[in-house]
């Protein structure tokens, strides 16, 4: 008697003209069983589910491409990590050991340097709000502080004038570049004068020095020429402080921005296809800066505050589905362990979700909704996935950038975070939160205390 | 119940009212044959049971009832119409 087959839920596909095209109409669904080497079943086991898994030689590995291809091209070339991307300390101490610098947008970001061992003098501090006292603590350290408008400005003199000191200080750019939509409100707008009205306030109140310019055209910038365009901006406006005012800058620091190979929800392209590599965004800034007018002994520093397209691709989250079920317009929904509380970056990106074993059946529209009760709780609004089982583990990619400091406590506690090492360790850079965690910080006032 | 439709063996599915045709996989196109043939709620889990290796985990009978909401949908059968036990 020959065997049965394997029982797979009841699917019923209409075809609709005009679904396939030359690339098929499904591109199929890899199966991931392991993260570099380490068994998905074997990293839920130790550490459950959901958990995110850091690879140790993604990472090194994009540091080391983006570092060199703009060595490649620019005599002096400093990265500085953008903490608020990804602050864990062992991811960070991972930038640090690469020889990356910090770059830091708030006291407690700056604060998270100094506890990884970055001299204070190797923290680019930009962001729009720097409270007094990490203002003084960065002008005392001679970190690269960006200054971002000119209430700050005043600020940094004032304590300077207290002090009795003549800090070295960047001035924060905008400006339009490429087709890439314009970020105006951070800096001084180049493009309307204003930058240069700072300028010379900043030299005329004569207790600061001008020694860095620094600009942030956007983030998930797929427009090489954006790049090109605005560090072509920065060379001109540095010549300009040159020629006119005798400014000699330490740095030029082109912000971040490059994207990483997640997918827009509004791109149509995946984003191994649509994200230039990173050596195209190294030789677009070089590009740019070609027209700078500076002797060979005076180039200045170029620092590049990259994070999403470094740390980005080396994260995954491992999720596992808990329920299935059938929405009243046909779609199926699979419910997994796993949501927009963790996964910040589903309100924007097309997540690449794969199982952890080979799924069979006919692929079907399914959408995919985390645990919370919140009807925006959804992972995948349109996927195509065939029949998936309750326990089945999900890997979700790229999650490395923005989702561990944007997770938020809500309904579910925190899952932890496991690194890979290149030579297969694994091992916890977050434990998963408790509820001692939560319920430490809260108080519970006399009054409503006693009989 | 009355599913006027053609069912080729390897599940292709046309349904000659609208020209709409469809793609159903092994159980589905089983549970179609079984409505065609009149079959209940009970005789259509039954004969799922009869053709696949089912597991601890499945639920035939909230499948069958999903999956008749599905042809609902999709307007091959009446949207007041349930299955006899």
């Amino acid at each position: 008697m020959s065997e049965k087959p394997r029982y797979e839920r009841p699917s019923l596909q209409r075809h609709r003209s005009g679904a396939m095209n030359k690339m098929g109409s499904f591109p199929g669904l890899r199966s991931k069983g392991q993260i570099d080497g380490v068994a998905v079943g074997e990293l839920v086991e130790r550490y459950g589910s959901p958990v995110f898994v850091f690879s140790q030689r993604t990472l090194e590995d994009r540091i080391r491409t983006l570092r060199d291809a703009m060595r490649l091209r620019w005599p002096r070339v400093q990265l500085a990590w953008s903490y608020k991307t990804n602050y864990l300390d062992a991811i960070c101490q991972i930038h640090h050991r690469e020889g990356s610098w910090a770059e830091v947008v708030s006291g407690m970001e700056y604060e998270r340097a100094m506890r990884n061992g970055v001299p204070t003098s190797q923290i680019v501090f930009n962001g729009p709000y720097k409270d007094d006292a990490s203002l003084e603590r960065a002008l005392v350290g001679q970190s690269m502080v960006n200054l971002d408008h000119y209430d700050e400005l005043a600020a940094a003199e004032r304590i300077a004038e207290r002090l009795g000191l003549r800090p070295k200080v960047g001035i924060r750019l905008n400006m339009s570049a490429g087709s890439t939509p314009r970020w105006s409100r951070f800096g001084f707008n180049l493009d309307s004068g204003q930058a240069w009205d700072a300028v010379r306030r900043l030299l005329g109140g004569g207790k600061l020095d001008l020694a860095g310019i620094h600009c942030h055209l956007g983030t998930f910038v797929l427009d090489l020429d954006a790049y090109r365009e605005a560090a072509g901006k920065l060379a001109a406006f540095a010549n300009r402080l040159r020629d006119e005012l005798g400014v000699k800058l330490d740095w030029l620091d082109v912000g971040g921005g490059f994207a990483s190979q997640s997918r827009l929800k509004s791109q149509y392209l995946p984003g191994e296809q649509a994200t230039p590599p990173l050596s195209r965004y190294a030789e677009a800034v070089a590009d740019g800066l070609r027209g700078l007018n500076t002797p060979p002994s005076e180039m200045p520093l170029l620092i590049l505050e990259t994070g999403r397209a470094l740390v980005d691709d080396a994260g995954t989250l491992i999720t596992t589905v808990v329920a299935n079920k059938r929405l009243p317009d046909g779609r199926r929904a699979v419910v997994v362990d796993a949501g927009v509380n963790t996964l910040f970056t589903s309100f924007w990106y097309q997540h690449q979700i794969h199982p952890a074993v080979p799924l069979h059946g006919t692929p079907e529209p399914t959408v995919i909704y985390g645990p919370l009760c919140m009807n925006i709780d959804v992972v995948a609004d349109s996927l195509l996935f065939p029949p998936v089982e309750v326990g089945t583990h999900l890997l979700v990619g790229p999650v490395g950038a923005y989702n561990i400091p944007q997770s938020m406590q809500f309904i579910f506690l925190r899952p932890p975070a496991v690194l890979i090492s290149p030579r297969g360790e694994h091992g916890l850079i977050r434990r998963a939160e408790v509820l001692e965690d939560l319920v430490s910080l809260d108080r519970v006032p006399d009054w409503l205390r006693g009989e | 119940m009355e599913l006027d439709l053609a069912i080729s063996p390897s599940g292709f599915v046309f349904d000659p009212r609208t020209g709409a045709t469809f793609s159903a996989n092994p159980a589905a196109r089983l549970l179609l044959e079984g409505m065609q043939e009149g079959e209940g709620l009970a005789a259509l889990v039954a004969r799922l049971q009869a053709h696949f290796e089912v597991g601890e985990a499945d639920d035939l009978e909230r499948d069958v009832l999903e999956f008749l909401r599905v042809l609902q949908d999709e307007t091959l059968v009446p949207a007041e119409r349930e299955l006899e036990g």
